[in-house]
Parts: C-alpha cells; sequence; structure tokens
C-alpha cells in the first residue's frame, strides 16, 4: 500500500472519511428500498483482488475502441495509463491530468473538486470508490473554450484470468461558456469475471455545455457500478446520454443537480439486457433552482430472462419555481421471462411546475412485424428493424459517428445471439 | 398464375370465407368487389399470410408453389404484394431506408445484385415522378403522420419500385378524392404488363373506372356469387349490392 502513503494529505483526508463511511454502512443489501430489486451479494461475497496497474490484453482491447481523431485517455485497473493514451490530437483549451500525479503535483482545481461533488454520504460503492481514491483522470476544459475534438476515456478491467476489482474515478470540469463532449467506455475480457466501481463527477460552469457519453460494454461475467454526479450552473447544460450492453449485474446512479438559474439538462439511456443478466439505473434530478428544465427519456431492450430495474427520481425543491422537467421510460419485452421494474419517483415542494412522467412496458407491434415482412424482410430482420428504430431516439443523441457505429454493432450482434440462443 | 380452391379462412371464432374458388392468370385484372363484411378484404389478407386469418381448408397456387406454406415474407420475395387498407405507421424507421432493405431482400431473392444507395435513388425517383409523390414522404417515417392519400400513394410507390408479379390491392380507393384517385389508377396502369396480375377489392366501382377489370367477382358471405365482365361492376353500381347472394346467383 505505498500510494496511500505518497498521497498528499488532502487525499489520505477523503479516502479515510470515505473508508470509515463504508465501515459503517457496508455493502447494501435487498431489505434496503433504493437496493430492492438488485442483490449485490455476488459482489459482497467474491473475494475480489484489487487489481494491478497493467494486465495483458489492455492494449488490444483499447485499439478495439479507439475512436479516429478523439483525445483518448485510457484508464487500466483504475490507474491512468499515459502509455496506452493518444494525446496527439490534444486540442487548446483543456488539460488533462492523472488523479496520481496531479495530486502529488498540485495540480490547480483538483483539490477543489475532487471527490467534493459527490456526496459519500449517498451512495456506499460511491463511499468505496473514493476510500481507493488512488488514481484516474481529471479534464478541465478552459472557460469560454469550445472544443470541437471529442475525449474518450477508455476505461478497461481485467486481471488476467483472475477475478480482480478496480475502482476508476474521472472529474470533469467545464469552466464557465465553455463546451466539451466527453465519453467514457467500460470494456473487459470478454467473459472475463471482475467489478469494476467507477465514479464519475463533473461539474458545468455558468453558461457551459457539456455532454457525457457512458458506453458501458462489459464482459458479461463482470460487476458493473457506476456513479456519475453532475452539478450544473447557472444557464449551463448537461446532457449525459447511457449506453449500456454488457455486465451480468450493472448499477447506474446518475444524479444531477441543477445549481443554478436556467439550467438546463437531458437524461438518456437505452440498455440491452438478455440471458440472465440484470441491469439496473437509478437517476436522480435535483431542480434546486427556478426556470430549469429537464428531460429523461431511458429505453430497455430485454430478452430471455434478463431483469431491468428503472428507478426515476425528480426533486423540485421549494425554490424551483418555473421547472418544467419531462421523465419517459419505455421498455420492449422480447420474451415472457423478462422483467422490469420502472419506478418514477416526484417530489414536489414548489408550486408553479410542469412536471409529466410516462412508463410504457410492451411487446413489439406485431401489426408493425406483419407490415415490414409483408413488404419482404424476414421476421428477425422486421425486429431488427423495429428495435432499432426504438432505440434510435436515444442513440441519435450520441455526437461522435465513431463511437455511434460501434456502439450500434454491440446492439445488434448481441441481439442476433440472443436469437440464436432461442432458436 | 394463381389457383384459389375452396378456400376457408377463420378470423378469431368466426368463419368469413366458406370456400373460395379463383383462378388469376398472367396479365389479368380482378377485380373483387361485395358489401361490407362479405369477406372481401380478409381473401387479401389471407393471401399476404396475415397471421390473424386462419385458413382452415382448401389450397393456394401461385406459379405453382403452395403459397398457403410459405410465410409472409417468402411470399413478398416471391412476388406477391398487399398494398394494405390501412398502412401501419412505424415511427423511426425511416421510408427510404425500409423501401431499400425491402428491395434488396426481394433482389437478392430473384438472384440479382442488390442496389447501391445511388442506384436506388435513381431508380425511386423515377417512380416518385411517375406516381406524383412529394419527395419529402422518403425521408419521413414509415406512414407516420401521413394523411389517408399520403399512406394509399406511399402503399402505390412501394408498389411501384418492389415490382411485383401478383399485387393485392385492398380497397386502395377507400379515403381517396378523385385526384389521388386518379393518380394512384395511373400508377397500377402503368405497371400492367402480361406478366403481372392484379387483384383489386374494392366496395365502389368508381375505382374501376380508371382501373379497368377484365373481371369482377361479387362475394356475399364468404362465398364468390357471381362472376363476369366490367359490365357486372356497372350493374352494380346500378342495382347495388342487394340481391346479389348465393340465391340470386343461379344462372
Amino acid at each position: 500500500m505505498e500510494t496511500l502513503v505518497q498521497a498528499p494529505a488532502w487525499v489520505r483526508e477523503r479516502r479515510e472519511q470515505a473508508s470509515r463511511r463504508f465501515a459503517e454502512v457496508g455493502f447494501p443489501n435487498t431489505r434496503q428500498e433504493d437496493w430492492r430489486f438488485t442483490n449485490v451479494a455476488p459482489i459482497a461475497d467474491a473475494k475480489f483482488a484489487l487489481a494491478n496497474g497493467a494486465f495483458a490484453q489492455a492494449a488490444s482491447l483499447i485499439a478495439g475502441v479507439k475512436v479516429p481523431g478523439a483525445l483518448t485517455l485510457a484508464i487500466v485497473n483504475g490507474r491512468f495509463a499515459a502509455g496506452l493514451s493518444d494525446l496527439s490530437a490534444m486540442p487548446k483549451g483543456v488539460r488533462i491530468a492523472g488523479l496520481r500525479d496531479g495530486a502529488r503535483d498540485g495540480t490547480d482545481g483538483l483539490e477543489q473538486h475532487l471527490a467534493k461533488v459527490f456526496s459519500i454520504d449517498t451512495h456506499p460503492f460511491a463511499a468505496l470508490n473514493t476510500s481507493h481514491l488512488d488514481d484516474g483522470v481529471a479534464v478541465f476544459v478552459t472557460s469560454g473554450a469550445a472544443i470541437e475534438t471529442p475525449i474518450h476515456i477508455v476505461t478497461v478491467t481485467g486481471g488476467d484470468g483472475k477475478p480482480v476489482t478496480a475502482h476508476p474515478r474521472v472529474l470533469v470540469v467545464a469552466g464557465a461558456n465553455s463546451q466539451v463532449r466527453i465519453a467514457q467506455t467500460f470494456i473487459g475480457a470478454a467473459d472475463s469475471v471482475y467489478f469494476n466501481n467507477a465514479v464519475a463527477e463533473v461539474v458545468v460552469g455558468e453558461g457551459a455545455i457539456v455532454e457525457f457519453y457512458t458506453d458501458q460494454r462489459e464482459s458479461l461475467q463482470a460487476y458493473h457500478i457506476a456513479n456519475i454526479q453532475a452539478h450544473v450552473g447557472a444557464k449551463g447544460v448537461f446532457a449525459s446520454h447511457a449506453f449500456s450492453t454488457g455486465a451480468k449485474i450493472q448499477r447506474h446512479d446518475i444524479g444531477i443537480g441543477l445549481k443554478g438559474e436556467g439550467a438546463d439538462c437531458t437524461m438518456n439511456g437505452v440498455y440491452l439486457a438478455d440471458r440472465e443478466r440484470l441491469l439496473d439505473t437509478h437517476t436522480s434530478l435535483d431542480h434546486a433552482m427556478p426556470h430549469c428544465t429537464s428531460h429523461e427519456i431511458y429505453k430497455g431492450i430485454l430478452a430471455g430472462k434478463a431483469k431491468a430495474v428503472f428507478n426515476g427520481r425528480i426533486i423540485v425543491r421549494i425554490d424551483a419555481q418555473k421547472t418544467d422537467a419531462k421523465q419517459t421510460n419505455r421498455a420492449l419485452l422480447l420474451s415472457d421471462e423478462a422483467t422490469i421494474n420502472s419506478n418514477p419517483q416526484l417530489e414536489i415542494f414548489a408550486d408553479d411546475v410542469k412536471c409529466t412522467h410516462g412508463a410504457a412496458v410492451g411487446q413489439l407491434d406485431e401489426e408493425a412485424m406483419f407490415y415490414l415482412q409483408a413488404r419482404g424482410l424476414t421476421r428477425v430482420e422486421a425486429r431488427d428493424m423495429l428495435l432499432h428504430a426504438f432505440a434510435g431516439e436515444v442513440l441519435e443523441g450520441l455526437k461522435i459517428p465513431a463511437l455511434r457505429e460501434q456502439i450500434e454493432k454491440t446492439f445488434f450482434t448481441a441481439l442476433a445471439q440472443d436469437v440464436a440462443v432461442s432458436a | 398464375m394463381l389457383q384459389v380452391t375452396n378456400l376457408k379462412v377463420r378470423v378469431e371464432d368466426r368463419e368469413i370465407l366458406k370456400g373460395i374458388n379463383l383462378t388469376v392468370n398472367k396479365g389479368e385484372v380482378h377485380a373483387i368487389m361485395g358489401p361490407n363484411g362479405s369477406g372481401k378484404s380478409t381473401f387479401a389478407r389471407a393471401l399476404s399470410g396475415h397471421p390473424g386469418y386462419e385458413v382452415t381448408d382448401g389450397q393456394v397456387l401461385y406459379n405453382g408453389q403452395d403459397l398457403l406454406d410459405m410465410d409472409p415474407d417468402e411470399r413478398a420475395r416471391a412476388g406477391v404484394f398487399m398494398a394494405f387498407q390501412y398502412p401501419v405507421e412505424i415511427p423511426g424507421v425511416n421510408n427510404a431506408y425500409f423501401l431499400k432493405a425491402a428491395l434488396n431482400a426481394k433482389r437478392k431473392h430473384d438472384g440479382v445484385d442488390e442496389l447501391d444507395a445511388m442506384d436506388f435513388m435513381k431508380l425511386v425517383k423515377e417512380k416518385l415522378k411517375l406516381l406524383h409523390v412529394d419527395d419529402s414522404l422518403l425521408q419521413r417515417s414509415v406512414n407516420e403522420g401521413f394523411s389517408g392519400g399520403e399512406k394509399k400513394r406511399n402503399e402505390i410507390f412501394h408498389m411501384a419500385v418492389l415490382e411485383p408479379t401478383l399485387s393485392l390491392l385492398d380497397e386502395t380507393d377507400s379515403g381517396l378524392d378523385i385526384d389521388a384517385l386518379k393518380v394512384v389508377s395511373e400508377g397500377v396502369n402503368a405497371m400492367r404488363s402480361p406478366e403481372r396480375a392484379f387483384i383489386v377489392v374494392t366496395h365502389y366501382q368508381r375505382l374501376l373506372n380508371y382501373i379497368v377489370p377484365d373481371f369482377v367477382h361479387v362475394l356475399s358471405e364468404g362465398r364468390i356469387v357471381r362472376s363476369g365482365g366490367r359490365e357486372l361492376a356497372l350493374e352494380l353500381e346500378e342495382k347495388g349490392y342487394a340481391g346479389q347472394t348465393a340465391a340470386g346467383a343461379r344462372q
């Protein structure tokens, strides 16, 4: 544990605080409301060893998802890997820091923001991550800079056959009136077993526009827990788009605090769950100030014996007059054995607000299927076309075409395999 | 091309078609007429393979193949086309993208090269002009938010692009004004050829002023009760369907 000694006092302090917190609360269980449908006992019971900084397949995994023209930041088993990163496209107005080196070197802004956006009280796994705060990556965008180059954080995890755990950490600080597009991809070796416990913190300055894409393509035997927390300043815009096709158990917690007047937020997601996988998404939107708007669409495709959980919480605080919040959750069940638990959770304390929510769970529209078949498409082709249309509304939000192609391909490869299994 | 023998079809628990016999040869246009509930749309939908229409008896041969043994998409790729009475709205599926997939599925089946995006657009532009269809329909989701007339034109546009061997037109005239009716009819007439056949299902004689049939069949209570030439349609217009029952078809 040499790293613990090297870290500056403020890092050690935050780590220890989180460590105490996690010791208090421990792993959650299904008696807790927030974890009712997601049993994390397989994670708690397994003895995952803390991963080393490197493993054999890391380089090829990163190469496989690399987006041409993007800035590639590699995180291998929680450690920022400068050697596997590609900073050749580094645009003006962006500062990148590995968290370990940055903390040692006193990188500007790190102490101010790291582990400050997230409250360790809200989530045991975030506390667990912070208790291991050691490395990761920070992205700072200078005020007023409009960054065209996409920033792609590739997070790979694995132990060359050994079940390992990692706690990757990301911090994004976008200065006032800046603009940036950031994607975080999670991958691991196919069918390898590991537990990835990620945290990302995002600070959106006044008038800044940040698009944040989460691309979860973990191994189908992996456990993936991720927490994203964003604070959005006045007139700032934050858009989170989450695409999930991987992991045996996924739990995403995305929390967005609209902290200044006139802020706007989009929180979209699409996921594909098949086999006996469980994908759980908990979103939380905190409207703290007046005149803020939020739009949320989550869509799920479920096959096999998959389970999904969607919990969408919207809090409109007493000062948040003229709030306009819209939430939609839709799911398509492709088999009789797939299930979803969908739970909108609106807590409204202001009186002059507009909040709508809707949830719909259904099967494929058989009349539409017949129409497509009657023009010559096979049943599988017709189904894929309808699923593509269903997911398209969210996938189109991903404004990095090369990455979108990769994700779409993953979606439909997974579906094709599922058909083969059930045929 | 098509031989229907003693076709019986059930929808849910009701027998709708009670033994249809019909032969359609290459180059012919057959009109199926009849009052509401006579089973004429059921006939078209059963031929297209709609899963809600259960064939309980009879045989349908299409170019020597057992049509009833084929899935709806196999029928389509083999050249059977159905213009829907109520075209389905499919949000999120681009009309041009879908039509290209459908055309290439058929071309692949026919053993000809699939069209690339450029050749496809060239073909499509020709057909659009022929049918006076607006370009914008191409880039919209299939039938989504289309007016009644646009939906029917889009059906005929699909037909023109897919160039089927046997076309089933299920009440294509319903809900069309006279201008749209003319355009749709011109589209059908342009496709008439010695190699193709059409079955036109309609309640009204009006359509047959524009698409002139070779044969007219009157359906009543699930059976063809009269068959004749075009003059039969004119007679029906004058006298109505009253009396066109199995009993009234003695001669």
